[in-house]
């Protein structure tokens, strides 16, 4: 197959965009042992769509490619740009623009054998369509929402769906593509002829900080997921392994979708029927959804289950018994003008309650299903630490291991200092 | 077991930047006079860097026999499609968010149309708690206000409460907005003033300013410093670490065994949040430069020898 800028499966170029945005230290030969043509082609369109944030180094190993994106300089996700590179037929663009043209208003309905008539003699011949294709075409628009078929008697009418006034929404649009969930379809609404006028095109009022670009590259699986929330319905997936490197297919109930702010990851938390538990699943490792017929009678029940959890759930672990938790309490140090540390508790703290010891000490407490996940947090307090009880005593010797790894780390236990044991 | 039948939901061709250009193309070729270099602007200006190879070539050779010989359109009206579905379901969503309120937007109906997600089908669970109040009147007056100064290119005045409870005035020319998804809050961009950014949420007034300024001042120049890394590849920590700093300018590099160094930089103003950053990843990370940067993370240690943990 010669190389073609567009693509028919995103799979592939989703886990390329990812090993280059978040790692970028692989060389050629590690990607694709089977096929370097295919890691060619894969960098080659990714330099296409995102040739402005790839970078190159030199190692030993060859040539690596990486992306490299400033997120509070950059207002418009790049990496939204892969989902536009949908490949199609020289007869699919063809009709699309024939269609609508005939179609040019809701006020003008045809049938389907007229339609075919005029397509033909729009294109004066040039390029013809049998009534089948057009009748496919027109039924797959209408489950998009953007042809209306009507009955009327043994007649088929088609139309094209009514407008949609978006003026005034461009600020909307803009800031919304950005931070709502798959807001890469506002990026698509943001293509759209009224948006880009020269004084629509002005620059985006909103930066952004803490902004995790890459998630945009879950977006199809996320708005599936969605998709089957609202229908509540259970879903079959396939889901990456990431201790085994294998794909398992799984069925789950899908409850909510957990979105991070801070690490970049975003979970599914769903229900696995067969198990008997409520389980969270990275977005990034999920692919294929299937949308099954069958509903979850439960799901209002399971909802409120996860509901229940959501008080002892530091991130993304949780369990139905709430009583299965751990308890997690540490003392900090907070000295005159310090208060914003007290502040820093109230405001960071997901679940759980911070007490006054006395004048210069405050208490943090709460019950947890997995203190492993509170420790990077805890962490962001060293300095201060002055007391620690963890139920779970192994979490609380391994936090205790690591301070002193990290005063030897830096020369601070009486010896030199240096680099990992 | 039945499957319902997939929608293409977001990867299609209906979206795409090559549909998006030849809408474009035609619309241009409308126009009287109309050159293939206005066109080929077309292909340049929408679509990606190799697409000058295959879109035009596909339109003048008759592949897509939207163009006449001449170059002029084949269609009779200028290409329009209506939203899909896909669309209007994510507008209703977002149209339910407290946040749209900012704007003062009017919807379209969409009242036969579901939303796509609703506040309870999705959490963003590790936000801060003391997020703006997007839903308070004088908030949202104040954002209004900010927006139509940088709109107009206007100066503004401002009071504020600050540290030691005291109200302050300042003048400034808003250029745009910063909005943090971890903080939940909305800074204001300034310039003309010796600072650089206003939490929008700690304005107890605001109108425009009429009176004259030295406007050629301006905030310190936002400086960029450099930060190395070392990871060690224990419990995870690689792809912990990379994914958690994805968002900054970066470059990663793989040493001997299962280490790793990553080169970014930071905004100097966020230092304070880096060392926290950097010390939540505990000894599976060792800052190597600026020398600066590795004082402040042993300063922190030293002091939390200080406080003989027990």
């Amino acid at each position: 197959m010669p190389y073609y800028e567009l693509i028919k499966n995103f799979e592939k170029v989703r886990s390329y965009i990812r090993e280059f945005y978040i790692y970028g230290f692989k060389s050629r030969t590690e990607y694709d042992a089977k096929s370097a043509r295919s890691y060619d082609d894969e960098r080659r369109r990714i330099e296409s769509w995102l040739g402005d944030y790839m970078h190159f180094t030199q190692t030993a190993e060859g040539k690596n490619v990486f992306l490299s994106v400033d997120s509070r300089v950059t207002r418009r996700n790049p990496f939204y740009k892969a989902w536009k590179a949908k490949s199609f037929t020289d007869g699919d663009i063809t009709l699309h623009f024939a269609i609508f043209d005939i179609l040019y208003t809701p006020e003008v309905k045809k049938t389907l054998a007229e339609l075919v008539e005029e397509i033909d003699q729009l294109l004066s011949y040039r390029m013809t369509f049998d009534e089948s294709t057009v009748r496919k075409k027109l039924k797959e628009y209408a489950k998009e929402g953007i042809i209306q078929i009507e009955k009327e008697g043994r007649r088929v009418w088609y139309r094209r769906s009514p407008d949609t006034d978006l003026s005034g929404l461009k600020d909307v649009i803009d800031f919304f593509s950005e931070v709502a969930p798959c807001g890469v379809i506002g990026s698509f609404l943001q293509d759209k002829c009224m948006f880009r006028s020269a004084h629509s095109r002005r620059k985006p009022l909103f930066s952004f900080k803490h902004h995790y670009m890459t998630q945009a590259m879950d977006s199809d699986v996320m708005a599936m997921l969605f998709e089957a929330i609202q229908e509540r319905r259970y879903v079959m997936v396939d889901n990456l392994s990431r201790h085994s490197d294998k794909v398992r297919t799984i069925r789950l109930v899908p409850l909510k979708l957990y979105i991070s702010a801070q690490n970049g990851r975003q979970y599914l938390i769903a229900y696995h029927e067969k198990a008997g538990r409520l389980s969270s699943y990275r977005l990034d490792y999920l692919s294929n959804v299937r949308i099954e017929e069958e509903m979850c009678e439960e799901f209002d029940a399971l909802r409120d289950a996860l509901r229940g959890a959501e008080s002892h759930m530091w991130g993304v672990n949780c369990k139905k018994n709430l009583k299965d938790t751990e308890h997690v309490e540490f003392e900090l140090r907070v000295g005159e003008g310090e208060e914003f540390i007290v502040q820093r508790l109230e405001r960071e703290k997901r679940c759980g309650r911070v007490e006054k010891i006395d004048e210069h000490h405050y208490r943090y407490i709460a019950d947890v299903f997995d203190t492993t996940e509170m420790i990077p947090w805890i962490r962001t307090f060293v300095s201060r630490i002055t007391r620690m009880n963890f139920s779970n005593r192994t979490a609380e010797n391994q936090f205790r291991a690591d301070i002193q790894e990290m005063y030897r780390m830096y020369g601070l236990s009486g010896g030199e200092e240096s680099d990992f044991q | 077991m039945g499957f319902r039948e997939v929608k293409r939901v977001i990867f299609s061709e209906l979206y795409s930047v090559y549909y998006n250009t030849v809408a474009d193309i035609i619309r241009t070729a409308f126009q009287p006079g109309t050159t293939e270099k206005d066109l080929q602007q077309c292909v340049l200006k929408e679509a990606f860097s190799e697409s000058v190879l295959n879109i035009l070539p596909a339109l003048k050779s008759g592949k897509w026999p939207l163009l006449k010989e001449d170059l002029t359109p084949v269609l009779r009206h200028r290409p329009t499609m209506p939203l899909t579905l896909l669309e209007k379901r994510w507008l209703k969503a977002i149209a339910e968010d407290p946040r749209v309120k900012l704007f003062g937007a009017a919807f379209p109906a969409l009242d036969d149309v579901r939303p796509l997600f609703t506040k309870e089908d999705y959490r963003i669970y590790d936000q801060y708690a003391d997020g703006d109040p997007f839903e308070d009147e004088t908030y949202i007056r104040h954002f209004r206000l900010i927006l139509s100064a940088i709109r107009e290119n206007r100066p503004v005045r401002i009071t504020m409460t600050n540290r030691r409870g005291k109200e302050v005035w300042m003048r400034f020319r808003p250029k745009g907005f910063e909005y943090s998804v971890k903080d939940d809050k909305i800074r204001i961009i300034a310039t003309g003033c010796r600072f650089r950014q206003f939490n929008l949420a700690r304005i107890n007034s605001c109108k425009y300013y009429g009176g004259g300024g030295p406007w050629r001042e301006k905030p310190p120049e936002e400086r960029k410093q450099d930060l190395t890394l070392l990871i060690k590849d224990e419990r995870n920590a690689l792809e912990r670490v990379m994914l958690h700093f994805a968002h900054f300018e970066k470059r990663a590099e793989r040493l001997e065994g299962d280490r790793y160094c990553l080169h970014l930089k930071y905004y100097e103003s966020d230092e304070t949040e880096m060392v926290i950053r950097v010390l939540s990843f505990g000894p599976c990370v060792k800052v190597l430069a600026p020398s600066g940067f590795v004082d402040l993370i042993k300063e922190r240690l030293v002091l939390q020898k200080s406080c003989e943990l027990k």
